[in-house]
């Protein structure tokens, strides 16, 4: 724990002098101030805590940690305490990274129960879904982690396992379709009954989402998961600062660390802000609709009242909420 | 029962000094054995130490074989634990004096067994500094939904069970007393019922599965006992060759005797029961026999674990048909080798041969292959070290206080 820290505060000490020189080189006078400013800033900061100790984390970043390490299971917070921990969580970012992200802890709204469908005739396997999800969710660049899996299916098959998962070259392909999987957010999801720690479960919106800060990275979840929806964080994830999407749910795009399990949310931060999940706005084909299950009158209701629908795996009565679907 | 002793005054602190001294005092082939030890837990330390800083990732784990060496060896060592319950039960139940004799050292190595396991689990999670969240009050443990809930209180009540009652027995003998059999006989009976339990449990962990079509299969708690109730009495009976040769505790040809029938009888039902998941999965081969496929033969190029299963399989068979037909008369220079095959040869195959198929392909059909990092080989050779150091530590005073005892005995 300790080495990490330091680590994490020297490459701070060691990035801040080069990001002025860089702010000098491209930006104008007045950036450069403001960089020398903020140079300036740290610097006392770091004359203040003494030579000595320069290389351990501010007593702010020490107490923060702190309550961090201690903190409930956040099923078991109450909404004050949920607050804090996101105030928490904000502050270290800034700290630790310089980013200011917002993060929430929305809860589920009353009445919705998403539910997601996937056009088999219309995909075209462009994968405009993972780079929109990889952008939004803050997906590690360095293991190159994805969410979603696009597969290209001969004809005549109608299982992803059949299908060819990694192909470089340009689509669509004649004579080829493409299906999508995901996390499919079963109503009777099994890694929810595997987990040791309850850090996994069904929120009442039925989106399954992971306590990240809660799990031990055990991975018997993984083990349990017919559909290959979890992701492990198998290093320390990286997301370049430039690049980090700011606006972030609890239980989801924020920032993982190394040892713990992450996977799709459905987009938490923005589906419970009324928006559409990153992979259904990107999609050029409209291959994905994705909706309220409750709403008579979403699309998602549509799809599944109006076309033949199929899901994967049926017969082990997981009941995933993501449906597939030929126009 | 008491008997008057010839040095009184004994006591815990004594009993912990003479403890430290016994185990740290041996002829030089004994401190070479130590330093042997000493040497590969160091390594292992140190190769924890690079995967606690840098994270799993220095492991050849992925998201598609995501348990690999570690694992393998926990779902192994729980077996060899839930083995001594193959003394324990003759020598308390059926009061078996021959098994009774030994029966200490079974305990000793089931304790050994069982801190590797959950030394093996600490080193498989990505957030060791999170384990407090397991425990109830301060955390949450997931029972009865998680299998994995189950597996943590009975490995541990077992560890508990298996240390309280050879301390007592082995006290009362170190300070000259008759243990009360009524005060430890129920704990006997609890630990008899808890050995069953932790393998059974564990086999649970993976048969509980519908994810994984090849561990989702009702034969997998029972073939766990069988390939236990053959690979831990085959490392006892290791164990007693060992202490028979080395010092001057001599063990019956009796006992190696009985512990050979047991073995062969598990051992034989352990085949039977291979055979019969081998034959439904190549009668008629189907999606789910392709984890099968990719263990005997391969699957589209990726053939990693094919020379070991056959090794295994090979191993196996052999070393229980020498065990069946005894061509060396419970002679230790055919006894040895032959546990040593059979041991080895479950250990590949209920160890990677059982956990790294089971994750391949993946769910989405995917096929990678998998063979530990330097990192895990460490850590487990370090894991293994101090597992036979604790067995060490545990049975080398245990002997001296029985002979002494005996010896007492004897004299009044």
């Amino acid at each position: 724990m300790d080495i990490r820290k330091n680590n994490e505060n020297k490459n701070q000490k060691e990035s801040s002098p080069n990001q002025t020189t860089d702010k000098k080189k491209k930006f104008g006078r007045r950036d450069f101030l403001k960089g020398a400013a903020k140079a300036a800033a740290l610097g006392s900061v770091a004359m203040a805590s003494g030579c000595g100790t320069a290389l351990l984390p501010s007593k702010e970043e020490r107490e923060l940690r702190w309550k961090e390490y201690f903190k409930k299971n956040y099923r078991l917070m109450t909404v004050s305490e949920k607050e804090e921990t996101v105030r928490r969580l904000e502050r270290l970012a800034k700290i630790k990274k310089d980013v200011s992200i917002q993060m929430s802890s929305k809860a589920a709204i009353p009445g919705v129960l998403y539910g997601y469908a996937f056009n088999v005739t219309r995909c075209e396997g462009f994968m405009e879904c993972v780079a929109a999800c990889v952008k939004e969710n803050n997906l590690d660049r360095k293991s190159k982690t994805q969410y979603i899996r696009i597969f290209e299916m001969e004809p005549g098959e109608m299982a992803p396992a059949a299908g060819n998962g990694k192909y470089f070259h340009e689509v669509p392909v004649e004579g080829h379709f493409y299906m999508g999987a995901q996390c499919f957010h079963c109503e009777n999801p099994p890694c929810v009954k595997a987990c040791p720690t309850k850090a996994t479960w069904k929120e009442p919106d039925g989106i399954v989402v992971v306590d990240y800060n809660w799990c031990i990275g055990c991975r018997y979840c993984m083990a349990a998961c017919p559909y290959y929806g979890r992701r492990f964080n198998w290093h320390d994830p990286e997301v370049p600062a430039k690049e980090m999407t700011k606006k972030q749910h609890y239980l989801g795009n924020r920032m993982r660390a190394r040892g713990q399990m992450e996977k799709c949310t459905f987009c938490v931060q923005r589906t419970r802000e009324g928006r559409l999940p990153a992979c259904v706005e990107a999609c050029p084909t409209g291959a994905r609709v994705f909706g309220n299950l409750l709403d008579p009158k979403s699309e998602i209701r549509f799809v599944l009242k109006n076309k033949k629908v199929f899901r994967l795996k049926e017969e082990l009565t997981t009941d995933p909420k993501f449906w597939y679907f030929i126009d | 029962m008491t008997h008057k002793s010839s040095t009184p005054g004994r006591g815990l602190i004594a009993f912990i000094k003479d403890v430290i001294t016994w185990n740290l005092s041996g002829g030089l082939a004994y401190q070479f054995f130590l330093c042997i030890l000493a040497a590969f837990m160091m390594l292992g330390i140190y190769a924890y130490l690079v995967q606690f800083k840098i994270g799993l990732g220095v492991t050849n784990m992925s998201n598609i074989v995501s348990w690999g060496l570690y694992i393998s060896n926990f779902t192994f060592f729980v077996g060899v634990a839930a083995a001594a319950v193959m003394l324990i039960l003759p020598a308390y139940i059926f009061k078996d004096k021959d098994l009774h004799k030994v029966v200490i050292i079974g305990e000793g190595v089931a304790v050994g067994a069982l801190v590797m396991c959950l030394l093996f689990i600490i080193a498989d999670l990505g957030g060791p500094l999170n384990a407090w969240h397991l425990i109830p009050g301060i955390g949450i443990l997931n029972w009865p939904s998680s299998l994995l809930a189950w597996d943590i209180i009975v490995i541990n009540g077992y560890l508990a069970l298996n240390l309280l009652v050879p301390f007592y027995i082995i006290y009362c003998h170190y300070n000259n007393r008759a243990p009360n059999e009524n005060k430890y006989r129920p704990f006997i009976f609890l630990s008899i019922f808890w050995a069953f339990a932790i393998h059974m449990i564990t086999a649970f962990l993976y048969e509980g599965l519908p994810a994984r079509p090849f561990w989702n299969n009702p034969l997998m708690g029972p073939r766990f006992l069988a390939s236990a109730f053959a690979a831990g009495p085959a490392l006892i009976s290791v164990v007693l060759i060992i202490i028979d040769t080395a010092t001057t505790f001599k063990i019956n040809s009796k006992i190696f005797n009985k512990l050979r029938l047991i073995i062969v009888v598990s051992a034989i039902i352990n085949l039977i029961m291979l055979f019969s998941e081998v034959f439904k999965e190549f009668y008629f081969t189907t999606h789910h026999s392709l984890s099968a496929v990719y263990l005997f033969f391969g699957l589209d190029g990726y053939d990693a674990l094919v020379p070991w299963i056959w090794t295994a399989i090979s191993m196996n068979i052999l070393g229980t048909v020498i065990l069946a037909f005894n061509p060396g008369k419970n002679k230790p220079f055919v006894l040895l080798p032959a546990c040593v095959l059979l041991f080895t040869g479950i250990w590949i195959e209920k160890g990677m041969g059982l956990i790294i198929p089971g994750l391949v392909p993946s769910p989405l059909g995917e096929i990678v292959d998998y063979a530990p990092s330097w990192v895990e080989v460490s850590i487990t050779l370090g894991i293994l070290a101090f597992g036979i150091f604790v067995v060490t530590f545990l049975i080398k005073p245990a002997i001296i206080i029985e002979q002494r005892f005996e010896e007492d005995r004897r004299l009044h």
